[in-house]
């Protein structure tokens, strides 16, 4: 079902998305009426009831044929209702899940900020208790559906002398007084996907839209992000997967010399390779997703996952690009698109450099 | 309402190829699908109930292995699914097919029978209207529109090679339908997720009224002699030329057959 999705009604946009920089808004509401925006959410809060598995295949079927949409539903599910299934109150998950299961609101997830990236923990967004309600200020970067969303998981610092453990999560609308969404970055790939600036000036957050307890955002960020993984690994998955379909029939209709460039030697043995590594990046991402539904750690697997798979994604479409020649290099075919998405996938919801940190984490513990 | 709709599963025939030898299909590895006239059916069911209200049940004859495409149906929105599975129907042709579809259709309570114009893997055109005829009912094929009229029958176009005929139907009706009128709504996600967790009923040959010497290959007047691949018509012509010229072309060669 997904597949023909992918193939019918996102593949035919996934140049023009690219190409303006647009926001696949037609396509989202079709995903919010088909139950895609929804899918690992239980049936009681709107969701389809279905499984991380369900999930994370769902986006790299998108991702295969336009990873612009593919983070756009990775992002929604993974960082913010995933966090407010995990943490949120009964009152918070009625509230907000069954119209983001809908499509009907889309989410997004604020943590980076200018001097935060890697570091995250250096905070200097702040929220301050105002009595019935939370004061926040700061700005956040790099924030990807931004402009689109509707609710936002927003971390800040509510005691800064507790470090870490002075961090919050914050369920914020968009509307909220004091809330504004800044400039959009103009971006390498995925270039349909709204990255913007959050800014917070006074911004009054109800009482009630704490979400998990007080000082407890380091840790719920940490754990939305080890969940995020496998949805971006399954993105980068995607990427790949659909740089090597584009390069085997290119390469099958392709002649040089007088015959199909599929058929030397050295082209066989490349594309051996890479879908060797394709398919041990898709064991890595559905192990991980299976031990998530299943209840068992997974940090390490999802860091796995997303480590593999993004790198394979960048050397599949590196290559898929070299076999493609001077074609591949206009933006006549989708490998050059398909380059630039992939990169990203190596930098966000953590680096590859962060996820070696965090599998060497679990080793030498 | 209470409609019945037939569908099938069929190997993929975009995928198959011909055993130049046996002149056999080669169903190694190919995908089964439903078939997309049955789907087309489906669709118009569940228009139908998405306009009138109505219960829609998927009924099948097949191996058990036809289970998942009675799931596919229930995640577009079938309500029943039921599968005629027995060795008894084994080597069945269309009219031992026919018969035994229309013994299950006469256990259940409806008001309208769906099926696809035909199948891809024969494409015989046969089953639909046969089960009319065994049920003793009106039949409309090449259906590519249907709805349900305030007097409570049906208004249907049928489509002609060159025109379409709007018929107006009373009562207990059967449809064959086009696939190219009825685009098929996606399943939806938390529709899969039911899906597996509802029952496909599968019926054996006891459940229905029947004589035996009806079913399966005793009851099956038509035998397969042979089947061989088309042989490729005279290959075509290749001009290397501009599109201006192509089209000169091209007007020049239907002209030259008498097609324009």
């Amino acid at each position: 079902m997904i597949r023909s999705f992918a193939e019918n009604e996102v593949k035919p946009l996934a140049a023009e998305v690219d190409e303006q920089e647009r926001f696949p808004m037609e396509t989202v509401e079709k995903m919010g009426k088909l139950g895609l925006m929804g899918i690992p959410i239980p049936k009681q809060y709107g969701g389809a009831g279905g499984t991380v598995q369900m999930y994370i295949m769902a986006v790299e079927e998108l991702s295969r044929v336009c990873a612009t949409t593919g983070v756009v539903l990775s992002a929604h599910t993974s960082l913010c209702m995933a966090p407010i299934l995990e943490n949120g109150t009964e009152e918070q998950k009625m509230k907000y899940l069954p119209k983001l299961a809908s499509g009907e609101w889309i989410g997004a997830f604020g943590l980076t900020e200018p001097n935060a990236g890697t570091d995250a923990a250096m905070q200097q967004t702040t929220a301050v208790d105002a009595g019935d309600k939370w004061i926040l200020n700061g700005t956040k970067i790099f924030i990807t559906n931004a402009s689109y969303a509707n609710v936002f998981i927003v971390m800040a610092m509510t005691d800064k002398s507790k470090g870490t453990k002075g961090i919050s999560a914050f369920i914020v609308e968009k509307g909220m007084p004091g809330f504004s969404i800044g400039k959009k970055e103009l971006k390498m790939g995925i270039r349909g996907s709204a990255t913007c600036e959050l800014i917070f000036e006074n911004c009054e957050v109800p009482k009630e839209n704490l979400l998990g307890q007080l000082g407890k955002g380091f840790s719920i960020a940490m754990k939305t992000l080890d969940g995020g993984r496998i949805g971006i690994a399954s993105q980068a998955l995607g990427i790949a997967q659909g740089a090597m379909d584009e390069t085997v029939k290119y390469t099958k209709e392709r002649k040089q010399f007088g015959k199909a460039i599929a058929q030397f030697q050295n082209t066989q043995f490349q594309m051996a390779d890479l879908k060797t590594k394709v398919e041990a990046a898709r064991f890595l991402v559905r192990s991980a997703a299976w031990k998530k539904d299943n209840g068992i750690p997974y940090s390490a697997d999802a860091a796995m996952a997303k480590l593999f798979a993004a790198e394979t994604a960048m050397e599949v479409t590196t290559k898929a690009v070299q076999f493609h020649g001077g074609y591949g290099y206009t933006r006549e075919y989708p490998v050059e698109r398909m380059m630039r998405d992939a990169k990203i996938t190596e930098i966000y919801e953590g680096t590859s450099e962060v996820q070696r940190m965090v599998i060497a984490g679990h080793l030498f513990k | 309402m209470n409609i019945i709709v037939c569908i099938k599963q069929v190997p993929d025939t975009t995928e198959i190829k011909i055993d130049p030898v046996k002149g056999t299909l080669i169903r190694e590895g190919v995908p089964s699908i439903m078939n997309p006239d049955d789907k087309g059916g489906l669709e118009l069911a569940l228009r139908l109930k998405d306009q009138f209200g109505a219960k829609v049940t998927v009924i099948s004859m097949g191996p058990p292995q036809a289970d998942v495409i009675m799931r596919e149906a229930f995640a577009m929105g079938a309500d029943r699914a039921i599968l005629l599975s027995d060795r008894k129907f084994a080597g069945s042709d269309t009219l031992a097919t026919s018969y035994a579809i229309s013994g299950l259709c006469r256990t259940l309570d409806y008001d309208l029978i769906i099926a696809g114009r035909q199948a891809i893997d024969g494409d015989t055109a046969q089953v639909g209207p046969e089960m009319a005829e065994h049920l003793g009912l009106p039949q409309v094929s090449y259906v590519c529109d249907a709805k349900l009229l305030d007097n409570g029958n049906l208004l249907v176009h049928k489509e002609n090679e060159d025109s379409v005929q709007v018929l107006e139907v009373e009562g207990k009706c059967l449809l064959t339908v086009l696939a190219s009128a009825f685009e098929p709504r996606y399943m939806t996600v938390s529709g899969i997720v039911e899906a597996y967790n509802r029952e496909v009923e599968v019926w054996g040959a006891d459940k229905i009224d029947y004589d035996e010497n009806r079913l399966g290959l005793s009851g099956s007047p038509t035998k397969v002699f042979q089947s061989f691949p088309k042989a490729m018509k005279a290959p075509g012509e290749v001009h290397e030329v501009s599109e201006e010229e192509a089209v000169e072309l091209i007007v020049n060669k239907l002209k030259e057959k008498h097609i324009i």
